[in-house]
């Protein structure tokens, strides 16, 4: 074997007598500090093993000596935060809305957890300040209520939601799709009476013959000026608010083929305290009644 | 280098029955991976700053961050790194072993062009949406299959010049580099078992399901930074900083013991990867203790990369391509150190699902493997095609302080969003309610995530330095005089 052990002239330390291409080794000791920590990790893996669950079987698995699990410990996790709301979780459950309001103790409670509740579940749809989302999604912080903005209207849409086939009591309503009904041009006329709610109209005859057909066939939900009808859930017409867009087309679209939109219930879903505390924290920005 | 050569002419008889190695692929494998390299730090610099302003995924599904992230990663890792790898360990083996490639040319360029291919389909299939789904291994069956060939092939060749080579024993960077070879053809085939919807189609559904399959692919991504970023390259370190630094690698029995130590312990360590998740607590647990038993296996390499330039120290300032390759490991023992403790379910509970995880992935990607390979490369460009010297070092220099400054950018970013991340979402008020909700984590990340575009910058305009400097080198520089340059067999004799 062509081994040549050499003296490195630097270092003052063998090599190993191998080369390749030049390269040679030098045959220094494994580094003691590196060594002992190699073994204390060893050590602290065998030990960490020992206490806690680690080595499979045949059937189910080595649980460790202290008998700690995963489960139980989120589950302590989550009950020592509970434990610690429940009082005054407990106080907005049985408390009556406007009483929450009025009480600053429980209004403060109610505003923080609720600031939380609503980011995490209601800003998807309703954006992270209330504002509403183009395409159907109401802004919160007006006083443009569809289904009413009192404190029970808002806690019974929060815990019902609407037009969900997952709570018998959501609230429901369903504008019919005009375009199968009416000629185009009979919902061009429509659309400019709608119009004239806001003195918008173009062509006042066609608002003229609009009116006639919006006395049939509209005046039910929306009203006789456009003024909406809560109780049906008919939205205003009559103002600068609009769910779908307000410019004549948009309007004309939404007669012709109505879009609708949909929220779930939160009833189940979230806490029935973490529910009333977003009814009054729903109220408080800005439009509440 | 010539007298060297003498020695160990001199140490014994040396009977050579063909006359050059293979080089013409190796050279194409270098250009491969310059370009490969500039498109994946181009990709991520994208990307990221699609992360910071989400305008730029500019609403078109080809170019939204979902699709070219894979993109990126693919081409640092498997294309960048791919292509360093192949190259490099082709001119080591065949040098170190003094023996042309098995397979020759032939060889050679089929596992060129087939990994190129591969690259190219994978990437295709991201763009248009046609993926496994699984992170580090997305591309579909009918590409696996082609690359397993392909890999296949590659083993061959590496063993077969193995096989036949005229020195006594097998350098460690051979075996670092078989470890690799051999264990990525494991990995990729146990996590790419799947059958395709139809012959037709390219779509396929994993045999394994739910936590059994996340299981596989954390075997094998984590495997995949163990073997592929890691083993291969340490196997490239072991290589070029020795003959950079002419100077003997430090310890030959460390190179045994973490050699032993890191194959055998990282194989384990995928599970850290599922902490908090549904894997069961056992698994959990080993997958901590094996990852924090990794840590001195890892430190084994970067001590005999630094102690290596024991007595060579100086050449740090008069080498700024020996500096690379210097500071990738330790840029590779700042990694191996900070992984382990991200393992510890403690720290993993704050640690998991932020930026710190992405910011710990790119202190490895661009400091260890991205300078590691730019050392090589500087050192190679000159040999490969016979010139003195690099066209300038100034340049180099200039390379590696601006990428230098790029990573520090991206990863003191990631670790202060990433942490900030990780204490806003477990911060509760004194009313035992949640602080922040999601979207005040991510707006609160925001300037983090402009520093971190940033850091690619800077990464991507050194590299571009880097891409001209070789270009100069290739067609300025002075070539070396004739005859052949010494380090060809043929001149030795």
């Amino acid at each position: 074997m062509p081994t040549k052990i050499e003296k490195d002239a630097l270092t003052g330390k063998l090599t190993t007598g191998h080369e390749w291409d030049g390269i040679k080794e030098l045959n220094t000791p494994l580094p003691k500090w590196w060594l002992y920590i190699l073994y204390a990790t060893i050590i602290w893996a065998a030990v960490w093993a020992l206490l806690f669950p680690s080595f499979p079987g045949l059937s189910g698995y080595f649980g460790g000596v202290l008998g700690w699990t995963k489960r139980e410990d989120i589950a302590r996790e989550v009950a020592a935060v509970a434990d610690a709301r429940a009082p005054m979780f407990e106080r907005i459950r049985t408390t009556d809305l406007e009483e929450i309001r009025r009480d600053p103790t429980l209004l403060r409670f109610a505003m923080a957890g609720a600031r939380q509740a609503f980011a995490d579940n209601c800003a998807p749809c309703h954006g992270s300040g209330a504002e509403g989302r183009p395409g159907g999604f109401p802004a919160l912080i007006d006083d443009d209520w569809i289904w009413g903005g009192t404190l029970d209207d808002i806690v019974f849409t929060i815990r019902h939601g609407i037009r969900n086939a997952l709570d018998d009591d959501a609230r429901q309503s369903q504008m019919p799709a005009y375009g199968q009904i009416l000629s185009r041009r009979e919902i061009e006329d429509v659309a400019e009476h709608v119009l004239s709610f806001t003195g918008r109209a173009t062509d006042a005859e066609a608002a003229k013959r609009g009116e006639a057909i919006y006395a049939e066939h509209c005046v039910a939900c929306h009203g006789e000026q456009g003024e909406g009808v809560r109780a049906v859930g008919g939205p205003r017409l009559n103002d600068a608010i609009w769910l779908y867009g307000g410019s004549r087309d948009q309007i004309i679209a939404q007669i012709t083929n109505p879009r609708m939109g949909v929220m779930p219930p939160w009833q189940g879903r979230l806490d029935e305290a973490i529910i009333r505390m977003l009814a009054v924290y729903v109220h408080t920005l800005g439009g509440g009644e | 280098m010539g007298e060297s050569l003498a020695i160990s002419a001199g140490a014994g008889p040396v009977v050579r029955t063909e006359a050059a190695y293979v080089e013409d692929v190796v050279r194409a494998f270098v250009i491969a991976t310059v370009f490969w390299g500039v498109v994946g730090f181009l990709m991520g610099t994208i990307i990221a700053w699609q992360l910071a302003f989400p305008l730029l995924n500019l609403d078109l599904e080809w170019t939204t961050f979902g699709r070219r992230r894979p993109v990126h990663t693919s081409a640092v890792i498997f294309a960048f790194g791919g292509n360093a790898l192949l190259g490099t360990s082709l001119y080591v083996v065949q040098r170190t072993c003094r023996a042309r490639l098995f397979g020759g040319n032939e060889a050679g360029w089929f596992l060129f062009w087939g990994y190129q291919t591969f690259i190219v389909l994978a990437a295709l299939g991201y763009v248009t949406g046609v993926t496994q789904g699984k992170e580090y291994a997305e591309p579909e069956w009918y590409v696996d299959l082609f690359l397993t060939f392909v890999w296949v092939v590659y083993l061959i060749v590496f063993v077969g010049t193995i096989m036949k080579r005229e020195e006594p024993h097998i350098y460690v960077a051979n075996w670092f580099y078989l470890a690799f070879i051999i264990t990525i053809a494991m990995l990729h085939i146990g996590n790419n078992l799947v059958l395709p919807i139809d012959w037709g189609s390219a779509k396929s559904y994993q045999v394994a399901a739910g936590v059994q399959d996340a299981m596989i692919q954390w075997w094998y991504g984590h495997n995949a930074v163990g073997f592929f970023l890691t083993a291969g390259f340490l196997g490239m370190m072991y290589y070029f900083i020795p003959k950079r630094a002419e100077r003997p690698v430090y310890s030959y029995r460390l190179s045994i013991v973490h050699f032993w130590s890191l194959i055998f312990l990282y194989i384990w360590a995928g599970p850290h990867h599922l902490h908090y998740t549904a894997l069961p607590d056992w698994t959990q647990t080993l997958g901590m203790i094996f990852s924090v038993m990794l840590w001195m296996p890892s430190w084994g390499g970067m001590i005999n990369g630094i102690m290596t330039l024991s007595g060579a120290w100086d050449k740090l300032r008069t080498d700024p391509g020996l500096r690379f390759s210097v500071t990738a490991v330790a840029f590779y023992g700042m990694s191996t150190f900070e992984g382990p403790v991200m393992s510890i379910k403690a720290v993993n509970a704050l640690s998991h699902y932020t930026d710190w995880t992405v910011g710990h992935v790119h202190s490895g990607a661009m400091g260890w493997v991205g300078f590691i390979t730019f050392g090589a490369i500087y050192y190679l460009v000159p040999v490969l095609w016979g010139k003195r010297e690099l066209y300038s070092q100034r340049l180099v220099a200039w390379h590696f302080w601006i990428a230098t400054l790029g990573i520090v950018f991206y990863i003191t970013a990631m670790w202060v969003s990433g942490i900030m991340q990780g204490l806003m979402w477990r911060a509760y008020d004194e009313l035992g309610f949640l602080q922040y909700s999601f979207i005040e984590t991510v707006a609160a990340m925001h300037p983090y995530y402009v520093i971190r575009a940033l850091g690619g910058v800077l990464y991507v305009t050194g590299a571009l330095i880097m891409v001209y400097n070789l270009y100069k080198t290739v067609t300025e520089s002075e070539p070396l005089p004739a005859p052949a340059p010494a380090w060809r067999p043929q001149a030795a004799e």
